[in-house]
């Protein structure tokens, strides 16, 4: 009961801070002289294409990019009347990206769910590696056990992401017979999902997860096992031991316990880094995802789209860390009573 | 009829180095208790561990065998049997209770499945019977509500409650022995009384023998049949507790006992001093703390940390609070040196010289206030994180005096030389980092460090009680010395009325907030009044096998406000006043 009402409470105040970073994202775009449109028309008017002005003249008050900046705002956002009445983020229109001359929502469209749907697999690998590796370096540390997985660790960490990609496509093909590049078969794209799609999805996910993935696990391999190296030395361990439980069963039920707390509050952090991140190393394996977009949105003050797209990455991060702060209520009882009466 | 457990020639040493422990050999009865006694790194803790072979990983038992008969199992040799065997004995013929309530219990998961898991995990009944017993156990080492202490966690029990709850921990499997690793040093003495009264209570029902780690020799004399006295890792003296406590034989026993701060049976009761010249002047001095509620919306918890506090503290006199940890006197201390505001009202003077002008601690302006820091010190509780790990000696000591702007480098230098050989230690550990010193040498360095600046006024925060009683006899002494050599003038913070005893020139006894009882220490053993400072006085236990702790004392005094004679009883909003009894000697009570 207290943590739904502590996730209602939690789910408000990431409503609040959305409304905020829409702010925030939406004068920071607007920081550089000049829009899209302004910055063509100057340059149609330079070769005298008056056609091409016209055009982009009726785009400009069509998208209300001709009145006052907090106006703008309001429409984009959709708490304000525009040209064509309510038609904003919150009523699920999205702009228009001047680049493609298409719909915002057309051109992310597939690309969004690939997006969340490859960081969510490498967050997945990064716990599923760093878990057990971790436990098994602190509970085994200076044996030869941490020593190696430590120093796989630092080779994932060394190791450039694209550099990494190129030779895991290199010998995944090689020997595996992998694919190369894009998150699916191109016969596949734009086709409605079926099964053999979806195994072309899962085949082509594999590379790009673990090299999204790899110096995230192996940060957070380290982080782990420097806190459970630290809770092992806790007498609450040693009167665990003191009671005659086995080894693994007390590792799992103490200190991991208190060990995860750091390892669950890192989801929040890890989202962003894992969507920024891997906009190199999206361009470099081809991946549909929604990084490269927004690279060259921002590249050509393409104002919607990138807006959007920072949009949804900092609601990505927001949901992250709304998880994992509802996870440690869930998890830690001296967070969850905090200030109660004892 | 055979020891329930017998060590011989016990040796143990860390990764090949030079022992730690050499050839200790004790026996423990069936049914008895002995008591292990030394300083810290006397191997005492690590010969305990041994028994159940639960030590650092580096720590290795290089010869010496450990026999244990225990009731069930019978004949078993515990330095050869397997892991998985050994795991058997834990928790189920042999227990143990550790010195840190606060950090040896897990702090996210219940107490009743933290002590319920000793049964599962031995598997002898099914989970309701395991409950059942649990709940049992809880009633009988003392919770009023035994369900819900199932569902608590261990942040929401006071110290006390902890070791109980350990000790149910230890108790539930009803082990034939329990090893206890100074159960009750991190406790209030009247706890701790409580506490000590309690295991013997068990003990006596249950039938289990009980191995008693301890540096208290009062604690021995409370508790033990037999005794074994280790320094530096080998027996010094062992033997029947009576005997041995009368008339000691060995000089290392004979040195601890003197070391021992004792309550004085006899006193001349002291003439009040004058109180003529008065370096510091709290003058109703109360501080309420507001707790914001968890629960948003919901009105703030006001708790009242220090009420109505007056204290005078004559130049060149110590003036002790005593207390339990919760009964307001850091905070009092923390307000005399203005590191806190008091509540409206309040007022604090500080006097730096004899015949100037009283200045109110809490309204100084910017270069007063610096001036007062300089007269003004403070020596922490512990030692170990009180000096900065990172930073020498040297650095330490010098750096008030660069903070104030006082003296060339080489000047510094010398003050900081001169002031480790105030406190005893050499001039050339200057370069040394704080790693390199004993908790009784941090501890000597902390007062030097107080001393850099010359002050007036010391306040000592329970600055011994993280030491051992030789070392805190020690630093008790030197503190002694330096006030009459320098004519100092201190502020003296304990929960232990014995050490106050020695020190002091007038006690305060502190109690949720309120001083109940004040006097000069003489006065205060001689003719105690208040039945909190009874209780106090009672639960101190006196290494005198011949005066047994009186429980009963204690109980009544160290109980709730609720439960004391009509008389003295105060509740938030209705509070006796100080009656002055004799001159000098004033009680919190009803007409």
């Amino acid at each position: 009961m207290e943590i739904l009402r502590y996730s209602v409470y939690r789910f408000g105040t990431m409503l609040m801070t959305l409304l905020v970073v829409s702010v925030m994202i939406f004068v920071i775009i607007n920081l550089p002289p000049g829009d899209y449109l302004s910055n063509q028309i100057t340059e149609l008017r330079a070769s005298g294409q008056s056609a091409g002005v016209a055009k982009a003249e009726f785009l400009r008050t069509e998208y209300a990019l001709d009145k006052p900046l907090y106006q703008q705002y309001l429409i984009w956002m959709g708490f304000f009347p525009g040209p064509h009445g309510f038609s904003g983020m919150i009523q699920g229109n999205f702009g228009w990206s001047f680049e493609f001359d298409l719909p915002v929502s057309e051109i992310v469209g597939d690309t969004l769910w690939l997006t969340v749907l490859v960081n969510m697999a490498a967050i997945i690998f990064v716990y599923a590696v760093a878990l057990p590796l971790g436990v098994a370096a602190a509970a085994r540390s200076r044996t030869w056990v941490d020593y190696s997985s430590a120093f796989v660790g630092y080779l994932g960490l060394a190791t450039p992401n694209f550099l990494l990609a190129l030779i895991l496509f290199y010998y995944g093909h090689k020997y595996l017979n992998l694919p190369i590049g894009g998150l699916m078969d191109p016969m596949y794209e734009g086709l409605p999902m079926s099964w053999d799609k979806a195994k072309s999805i899962g085949v082509h996910l594999i590379v790009p997860t673990f090299v999204i993935g790899t110096s995230g696990a192996s940060a957070m391999m380290q982080r782990l096992r420097a806190n459970m190296l630290d809770e092992l030395g806790k007498p609450y361990v040693e009167t665990a031991t003191a009671k005659g439980m086995p080894p693994a069963r007390m590792l799992a039920k103490y200190p991991l316990r208190v060990a995860f707390n750091p390892f669950v509050a890192d989801i929040g952090n890890l989202l962003p880094s894992m969507v920024s991140g891997s906009v190199l190393v999206s361009v470099v394996l081809g991946l549909q995802t929604i990084g490269p977009a927004l690279l060259q949105a921002l590249k050509s003050q393409d104002q919607f789209l990138a807006g959007f797209i920072l949009m949804f990455v900092a609601l990505l991060t927001l949901i992250g860390t709304m998880i994992s702060d509802v996870l440690l209520v869930m998890l830690d009882p001296r967070i969850r009573y905090e200030g109660r009466d004892a | 009829m055979p020891p329930l457990l017998s060590v011989e020639n016990l040796s143990i040493a860390f990764g090949g180095g030079a022992p730690v422990v050499q050839n200790v050999s004790f026996e423990v009865q069936p049914g008895q208790t002995l008591a292990l006694v030394g300083e810290s790194g006397s191997g005492k803790t690590i010969s305990c561990r041994a028994v159940l072979r639960i030590l650092p990983r580096a720590a290795e038992i290089t010869s010496g065998k450990i026999q244990f008969n225990g009731g069930a199992a019978g004949s078993l040799d515990l330095t050869s049997l397997s892991e998985r065997r050994m795991r058997d004995v834990r928790g189920n013929a042999i227990s143990m209770i550790f010195q840190e309530p606060m950090r040896s219990l897990s702090p996210l998961h219940r107490i009743g499945n933290q002590v319920a898991e000793v049964l599962w995990l031995h598997g002898r009944q099914s989970e309701a019977q395991s409950k059942r017993d649990v709940l049992e156990c809880f009633e009988r080492v003392g919770f009023p509500d035994p369900e819900r202490a199932w569902n608590s966690y261990p942040f929401e029990l006071s110290g006390g409650m902890r070791q109980r709850a350990m000790i149910a921990m230890a108790m539930v499997a009803k082990p034939d022995l329990l090893i206890a690793d100074e159960p009750t040093t991190a406790l209030d003495v009247t706890t701790q009384a409580q506490v000590l009264g309690l295991m013997k209570d068990l003990q006596k029902e249950t039938g289990m023998a009980m191995i008693l780690v301890t540096h208290d020799l009062g604690v021995v004399a409370n508790m033990a049949e037999e005794v074994v006295v280790m320094h530096k890792g080998r027996v010094m003296e062992a033997g029947r507790a009576e005997p041995m406590l009368k008339a000691p034989a060995h000089p290392y026993t004979k040195a601890l006992f003197d070391a021992a701060p004792e309550i004085p049976d006899e006193a001349v009761v002291g003439v009040p001093a004058q109180h003529e010249d008065l370096i510091l002047d709290l003058k109703n001095v109360s501080k309420t703390y507001v707790m914001r509620s968890g629960k948003a919306w919901s009105k703030p918890t006001e708790i009242p940390a220090c009420r109505q506090v007056n204290l005078e503290l004559p130049r060149g006199t110590t003036l002790a609070i005593v207390g339990e940890s919760g009964s307001g006197k850091t905070t009092a201390a923390r307000i005399a040196l203005g590191a806190e505001p008091p509540d409206a009202g309040g007022e604090v003077l500080f006097k730096p010289r004899k015949g100037d002008d009283p200045l109110a601690v809490h309204s100084m302006d910017r270069s007063q206030r610096t001036a007062f820091q300089r007269e003004a010190q403070m020596v922490f509780q512990d030692p170990y994180s009180s000096l900065s790990p990172r930073m020498r000696i040297q650095d330490t000591l010098t750096e008030p005096l660069e903070i104030h702007g006082i003296g060339s480098a080489s000047e510094r230098r010398d003050r900081a030389e001169e002031a480790l050989k105030l406190v005893g230690l050499g001039g050339d550990m200057l370069k040394r980092y704080p790693h390199a010193f004993s908790g009784g040498q941090r501890q000597r360095l902390s007062i030097a460090r107080a001393l850099m600046l010359d002050p007036a006024l010391l306040v000592c925060d329970e600055p011994t009680s993280a030491l051992d009683v030789s070392v805190q006899d020690q630093i008790l002494r030197l503190l002694e010395e330096i006030r009459d050599g320098k004519g100092l003038s201190y502020l003296f913070i304990s929960h232990d009325l014995a050490v106050v005893a020695r020190i002091a020139d007038e006690v305060a006894v502190m109690r949720r907030g309120l001083i109940v009882e004040q006097a000069p220490p003489e006065t205060l053993f001689w003719n105690p009044q208040h039945p909190y400072t009874k209780a106090l006085i009672a639960a101190q236990p006196e290494p005198d096998i011949t005066r047994p702790i009186n429980l009963k004392l204690v109980a009544q005094g160290a109980g709730d406000p609720d439960t004391w004679p009509e008389r003295f009883r105060f509740s938030d909003s209705m509070v006796p006043s100080l009656m002055q009894l004799e001159p000098g000697h004033k009680v919190r009570c009803h007409e």
